[in-house]
Formats: structure tokens, sequence, C-alpha cells
């Protein structure tokens, strides 16, 4: 009904000019109608189950209605991408029948979304990039089952049960390999403060990989320390990038040496540009925060009206079906016990990440501070 | 335009000071004032919500606010803004001038192609920009050869930013000083000629005059977009204060002190507008005829004709060929793994209904404003124009958070709908229409419609017999522009829009995010191809 009323409007208010073009003398009134009917076409002409209501999923069959799926329609906030998503999601409805709508956005900004909607929120998960975001929001959850909590390490979820990881990054170096082997690269972050390193690093002070990096050096590292290395990292000049994507661009088309970053941003690049794309990752050697291990991972809101469903969204992401799906397609280390990463990653238990309980990542605040005070970030 | 033919000859040069319409009755004054007062409430929705949440704000925040740090992103967006407004006037300008009153060669051409780099989404087009222009970008790749370069001077920072939102906003300018151009009397330059002007006297004293009102309103939709972009400053790392903002929410997910932040943009943003307010002054009172009158006599070039070709083909090759050329090279990558069409028909489809929509709303709220502030001046009509602007400097997710706040307090039968996801549009969107129609309308005569009027029609039918048709390419003008900027929104679009809508913009950036690069072309390709076919209309009917 809804479309209807909206494919009506959109004629009416193309009423007035129409109306303009009869005062029209040179024949152009029907250039101008033809443009009208044509959009009318095109905005029309996919049909009513393709409205804007009709579902979260067009690249499937068409949709079955909500009443057809046994698991009924849960809305899902994700601030990880539909790239790399969606296909799982999609499977998730055709092996349990439970449908899902998406708002696809960045994890910060659906975060505060979801601060500003609180109780009223027609979201029944939040499906988050970092734990930072789901931290922000952590006071919307509901406590998972003890069952789905269990299926996974402790280090990678909420100490208070309220969200669960779902997938792990390493920090890791990626750097030129025309410029570079690995025999160059220091076995810690410490070695990045040498002045030999001026200008050749790329960071991104505003990504919250990063900064939840940074929280770990100041966990594990004390707070002075982090501000002696964050002062000599300035004192080298790293550019600054947006975000991971921009610097394995960079540091492939040369722009600097080395970068820090998670890991699986490379070999999206690897995919498409081959392998000659000339950089390649580098797990530090040392135990540190240069080579944390965080996760993505998903919370049920304690607002959903559809709890049971939603658990059992966040039970089939851990099963193994998933969990082998983000090792083989994302690249990232699978967390639910069981399930091996891809072959070509060094295994999480021989990355010497530290263990750092999730709870001493909180404080992003502190982080911030010392990153403005450092100069780091404006 | 018939029956107004006979008029034209009467139709003075400009208004006496002082001559009013007749005062409007309280019923007809309704007409104008309920809806252009419902609308302006609409639009300073969100200065309410960031009072509200600024207003939580604790010590934290003030000491955010105070450190010097602030007065310097400060400093950095003035300076972007004015620099970018300026290079706008006179690229937009220019441009205008060339393809509308010269001969050209290919001038047609030109003006559709020097318009469109407005359907470039300036997180497409800055971050193409930084892989051609980067210090190893495309452009040093074919240099090194060549000359040996093997590291162009950074692009980074204040150059990248201003060079980016230059090329991707002077068409602000360009459109409304074009439709000024159309509607522009020849008489008034042949007359000045008559007199003894040469070319340059007549452009500085007849010509420029004329489009002060376009050239203002226009770089006013420049400098406040040069204040609100976040895709092109934060790519080329520029720190301004809507990059600052951002931080907020991303780092902090602190409400309260992003609210803040905001509200100085907000100020910011009122003191623009009072400057526009003066800098209008004494520009409100040219009108012409030309509806339907002749076309002036072209500007014979000469030997000119060459420096302005390079102009014209450097601009169009750098802010539009070097992004569609790479989207070609990532298009053909994207066919090699079979391309998804259905998707692509989708948000394509979504795109055109959500902007046709946001286009047609919008022009038709602009028009209560527009109409008061232009034919009614008072303090009051004219704040009301001014406060139409407000939601133009705030950035897409400030807009998007003040909705959700209002919307699902007030409205949540509404919430994330189409119609909500529309009034986020109108609220960003709406100073590009009024921007664009009240030049227009103050080109049209009132002794028109006075005319009208004393021949006994009831104004609703003036309005609609003679100054909707004058206005028409105004109307056109402004419903493009909107149309144009809503394809490629997309924080609001994500945040408001109904679950699962994919249009070409989100489709965009969920690839370009995620390093996806081969699945953005496509719908990069078809945003810029359909922005590109109103355009082409527009150019093709104004220029016969």
């Amino acid at each position: 009904m809804r479309l209807i009323n909206q494919i009506m409007f959109f004629n009416i208010t193309t009423g007035p000019w129409e109306a303009c073009t009869l005062m029209d003398r040179y024949g152009r009134r029907r250039i101008f109608v033809a443009l009208v009917i044509t959009l009318t076409l095109i905005t029309t002409g996919c049909g009513p189950q393709s409205g804007p209501a009709a579902g979260p999923d067009p690249q499937a069959e068409p949709q079955p209605g909500v009443g057809d799926l046994p698991g009924g329609m849960l809305t899902v906030y994700s601030g990880r991408s539909e790239s790399l998503v969606g296909p799982i999601l999609q499977r998730l409805t055709q092996d349990t029948g439970i449908g899902t709508g998406v708002r696809w956005g960045s994890t910060s900004e659906l975060a505060v979304t979801l601060l500003e909607e609180g109780k009223r929120s027609p979201a029944d998960l939040f499906f988050a990039q970092d734990p930072g975001g789901l931290g922000a929001v952590a006071h919307l959850f509901t406590p998972l089952p003890q069952e789905i909590l269990d299926r996974v390490d402790q280090r990678f979820r909420d100490p208070n049960g309220r969200w669960v990881g779902l997938s792990g990054r390493a920090r890791v170096v990626v750097y030129n390999t025309n410029a570079l082997t690995e025999a160059d690269l220091p076995t810690s972050l410490e070695g990045f403060t040498d002045p030999a390193w001026r200008g050749r690093i790329g960071w991104a002070p505003t990504n919250a990989s990063f900064q939840t990096m940074v929280t770990a050096m100041r966990s594990v590292w004390g707070e002075d320390v982090t501000r002696a290395w964050l002062e000599a990292m300035q004192a080298n000049e790293p550019i600054g990038y947006d975000g991971n994507t921009p610097i394995v661009a960079a540091v492939g088309a040369g722009e600097v040496e080395v970068g820090l970053v998670n890991h699986y941003y490379l070999y999206r690049f690897l995919a498409e540009e081959g392998d000659s794309f000339p950089a390649r990752n580098y797990f530090l050697p040392d135990a540190g925060p240069g080579s944390l291990v965080m996760v993505a991972g998903i919370g049920v809101l304690e607002s959903s009206t559809n709890k049971e469903a939603a658990f059992a969204l966040v039970e089939y992401l851990l099963s193994a079906d998933a969990q082998t799906y983000f090792a083989e397609q994302t690249n990232e280390y699978p967390l639910a016990a069981g399930v091996e990463p891809a072959a070509d990653l060094t295994p999480l238990a021989e990355l010497n990440a530290i263990d750092l309980p999730l709870t001493e990542l909180a404080d992003l605040e502190g982080t911030v501070t010392l990153l403005r005070e450092t100069g780091v970030l404006p | 335009m018939a029956e107004i033919g006979p008029l034209e000859a009467a139709g003075g040069l400009t208004a006496p000071r002082g001559l009013r319409l007749p005062r409007l009755s309280g019923q007809r004054l309704l007409v104008l004032w309920l809806p252009a007062l419902l609308v302006t409430g609409a639009v300073v929705l969100p200065i309410f919500y960031l009072v509200i949440r600024a207003s939580e704000a604790g010590t934290g925040t003030r000491a955010l606010l105070l450190r010097p740090q602030t007065a310097l992103i400060l400093g950095n967006s003035i300076g972007l803004a004015l620099a970018v407004t300026l290079a706008s006037w006179l690229l937009g300008g220019g441009l205008a001038l060339l393809t509308v009153r010269t001969d050209l060669p290919g001038r047609r051409l030109w003006a559709i192609l020097s318009a469109l780099p407005l359907a470039v989404p300036s997180y497409v087009g800055a971050y193409l920009l930084a892989a051609a222009l980067g210090p190893r970008g495309l452009v040093q790749e074919l240099l090194e050869p060549l000359v040996g370069v093997t590291r162009l001077p950074s692009i980074y920072g204040f150059p990248g930013a201003f060079l980016s939102l230059t090329l991707l906003s002077y068409p602000y300018v360009l459109l409304p000083v074009r439709a000024a151009l159309h509607r522009m009397d020849p008489a008034l330059e042949e007359s000045a000629r008559s007199l003894g002007h040469n070319g340059w006297g007549v452009l500085r004293r007849v010509t420029l005059p004329q489009l002060m009102p376009a050239m203002l309103a226009g770089g006013l939709l420049v400098a406040l977009y040069s204040l609100r972009d976040f895709g092109a400053v934060s790519l080329l790392r520029f720190t301004t204060f809507t990059r600052a903002i951002y931080l907020q929410y991303q780092s902090a997910f602190d409400r309260s002190s992003a609210a803040a932040l905001s509200l100085v943009l907000v100020a910011l943003t009122v003191v623009l507008l009072a400057l526009e307010l003066r800098g209008r002054r004494g520009g409100d009172h040219y009108a012409s005829t030309g509806a339907g009158g002749r076309p002036p006599a072209l500007i014979r070039l000469g030997p000119w004709r060459w420096p302005a070709l390079i102009v014209c083909a450097l601009l169009v090759g750098v802010a539009l060929v070097l992004p569609t050329v790479v989207l070609g090279y990532w298009l053909l990558r994207a066919l090699e793994a079979g391309p998804d069409l259905t998707t692509l028909l989708l948000s394509t489809r979504n795109s055109l209904l959500a902007s046709g929509l946001a286009a047609a709303v919008t022009v038709i709220a602009a028009l209560p404003i527009v109409v008061l502030s232009a034919r009614y001046p008072s303090n009051r009509s004219r704040w009301l124009d001014r406060l139409s602007h407000i939601g133009f400097a705030l950035p897409g997710v400030v807009v998007a958070l003040a909705l959700v706040f209002f919307g699902l307090r007030g409205a949540p039968w509404l919430y994330q709908t189409l119609p909500m996801l529309i009034l986020a549009y109108l609220i960003l969107f709406l100073p590009q229409a009024t921007g664009t129609l009240r030049p227009s309308l103050i080109q049209i005569p009132r002794q028109l419609e006075e005319s009208g009027r004393s021949l006994g029609q009831r104004p609703l039918t003036v309005f609609r017999r003679v100054t909707l048709p004058l206005l028409r390419p105004g109307l056109l003008a402004s419903a493009a522009l909107v149309f144009l900027t809503t394809m490629k929104e997309l924080q609001a679009t994500l945040l408001l829009g109904p679950l699962g809508f994919r249009t070409l913009a989100t489709e965009i950036w969920s690839a370009v995010s995620e390093a996806f690069f081969a699945e953005a072309a496509g719908p990069a390709l078809v945003l810029i191809l359909t922005c590109s076919l109103p355009m082409a209309y527009f150019v093709l009917r104004d220029q016969p």
C-alpha cells in the first residue's frame, strides 16, 4: 500500500511541471513528458515485490513473506559490510528459516544510533566491527545464554556475557615487498621508533582497531611508556590514513613502506590485484600489543521482541559452517573452538598474542585523551 | 507565453525601490506563511536536538571546546570554505559565461560535461583523486618513465582537500549562474554597448551585477558544502570541524561533545548567512523580461578560444574523465567476475525513487519561502530564508541522529520509512532549492505579476499563469540540483532509509569501504550516467 501511495504522490508532484509545459512553444513538452514517464517506469517497473519494504535481500530468490519464515524476521544493525557478511546471513535464512532485515552502516554510526534509539530501537541484534562499538552499547544488550558464550574463548567475549566475538583479526605490519624484506623489519612495535623509519610508516589514528591497540599498550606497557612510544613515533612523522584499506593501498603503491593494520585487508587486494601486488603481512614475532587479536562480535538488544530467534542467529554464526565461512571467505580467525583458520595464517595459538582480558580494552576515552595530548589525534 | 508577450515591452529594468505588492490579506498570508513556517520548523529540528544533547555535556566537553586546537580546526574549516568558494566563483562563473555567452567550440558538450562533477560523490572523487595524484599515484606512474619523477609532492592536507572540494562543488555556482544568464535581458547589455562601453566594461558594470544574486547564492552553497563535507577531508586528511565532529562519534561515541562542536558549526553558518545577506543588498533589484526573448549575441572568442578550450578540457579531464576512466578500469574487472545486475537495477530504482521524490518535495517546500523572501521582503521573511539554510551546513550524520531522536519519540510509525528519509533530504538540501529559485524569481519583473492582478486575476492564478512559467528554468535547475545531491547522499540514507533500502550511493560505499573496488564501479558509473541525463536535457533545452 505504501508503495502505491508513493507512486501516486510522485505523479501528483510532477503535476505543476507538466502544467508549465503547456505554455511551451518548442515541443519540449514531449521530451519532458517522456522523461517523466521513463523515470516513473523505471522507478515502478521492478514491481511491487521490490518495494522499499519488500525485504532485505534482493539477491536471493523472491523473498518469502515474513509469515512464511518459520524462524521469524530479525532486524540486524550491521557495522560489518555486506560484501563480507551478507552471504552468511543468506545462508542462515536457507538453513534455519530465520529471515534478516539488515541496516548496513559503519560500526560507530550505528552504535550512536542505537544509543539515540535506546529502548525504542527496532533492532534485534548489533553486529559490530570492533569491541569498542559493542562496549559502547553493552548496557542495551541482554545477557547471552551460557552455552553460546562457552563456544568462544574467554578472551574473545564480554566478561559480563552481553556480547560474543564471532571472528578475530590480528594486528600486523604490512610492508612493501619491493622496498623491504622481513629481515629489515623490527621484531616489535618499539623498533619503529628508530629514526631510520622517519616518513616511511603509515598508520590510522582515527581507526577503532588502532585505538584498541593503543589501549592494549597502556594496559601492558603502562601510561608513560605508551606516551613515550607515541611521541617517538610522532617524531618519525608517520603518515596518518583514514583507515586500514587506504594504508594497504598506499603500501602497495610505495607511498609508505610499512603500515600498522589488521591482517585481513591485504587479502582483498591480493584477490583484486593478483599475487603481484607488492605488499605482504608481517606478524611481529615478539609478544606485545603489536600482535593483539581483536574481535568483531555480536550482541542481542534487550528491547528485542524475538530474543529466541536472535539467540539462534548468534548460535548459527558460531556453528562450524559459519565459522569456516569466516576463515575461508573473509580471511579472519574463526573464534569458535575446533575451527581452523586459513592455511596461510599464523595460527592463533602461535601468534604470541598477549593474554589481555577484554575489560582492559574498555577505556577508549583514556586512549583518545592520550592520543590528543600527544598530537596523534587532532 | 503568448498572453504576456505584449507586456514585455513594458517590463522595466528595475522595480523602483519602495514599490511593494499590495499587502496580503490575512488569509493569503496564511497560504504562504503557514507552509513556510512548517518547512522551516522541520529544518531547524536538528538545532533543537543539538541543544538538547549539548546541554548534557560535562566538563570534558568544555575542555575539548576550549583547547587551542579547536581554534586551529575552526581556522582550517573557514580557510577551506573561503578558498573553495573563491575558486568555485572563478571556475563556475567563468564556465557559465563561456558555455552560454561565447562561441566556444562545442559549448553545448562542455555545458553538459562541466556540470557533471556534481554527480561524483565526494568519497569517490577524493579517493580517485588521491589514487591519481598521490605521491605514488597514477600520474607519477605515467611521469616516471618520461621524466624520472619517483615521487610527487604530497597532496594530502589542504591542497588535496581544496582541489577535490573545488572540483566537486563548483557546479553549485555554475548552475544558478547559467540559469541567470539565460534569464538575462540582452537589451541591457546592448544599451550599455551603445553608450560606449567595451566588452569588459559591460561585463563588469552590467552583466556581473545582474549575476550577483546567483553568484552569492551559489557561493553560499559551496561554502556550506565545504564546511559539512566529510568524505573528501577525511580521505585527504585535512582536519576540519566536520571531521572533528565525526571523530567524536567514531572514537568516543560521545554525542554531547559532538553536539557541542556541531553548534559551533551552526554559529559559523549563521555568520556566513548574515554575510551573504549583506552582500546581497543592492543585488535584488535587477529584473528582466528575458523569458522567450531574443538570445543575446555571442561573444566572439577569437584566438582566446584555445586557452578557453584547454581550461575546459583540463577541468573536465580531472573532475570527470579521470574518475570515469578509473571506474571503467574497475568495471572491466567486475565484468570478468560476472556482474550482479539484479542488485544494480534495484539500487538504481531506489536511488531514482528517493531522489525524484526528494527533488519534487524539496522544490515545492522551497516555493513559499522563496516567494515570501523575494516578493514580500521583510526582516522576518529574510530570516526565514536564511534559516532554511541551516541544515546544509550540518554533517549528514547529525541530521540523521536528530531525526532518530525526534522520529522515534514523535512519529514512531514513520521511523525508518521512505517519508522520513525524504524529510531528512529536505532538511539537508532545502537551501539548494531556495538558493537556486530565489535568483530566478528575482529576475522576473514584479510588474508582470502586478499587471496580471490588475487584469482581475487572483494572486494564485497569476502565480500559476505568469510566475510559474517564467520560473520554470529555475524550478527545474533547483530540482536537478536536489536530485543530484540526493543521489549521492550516504549518511542519512544508511541510518534512516527503510530496512534493506539499497541505493547506488550505499552500494558504492559498501564496496569501497572494504576495498571491493570492482564492485563499486557498476553503481558509480550508473550514478554518474543517471545524473548526466537530466543535465544533458537542461543544457539541450536551454541552448537551442
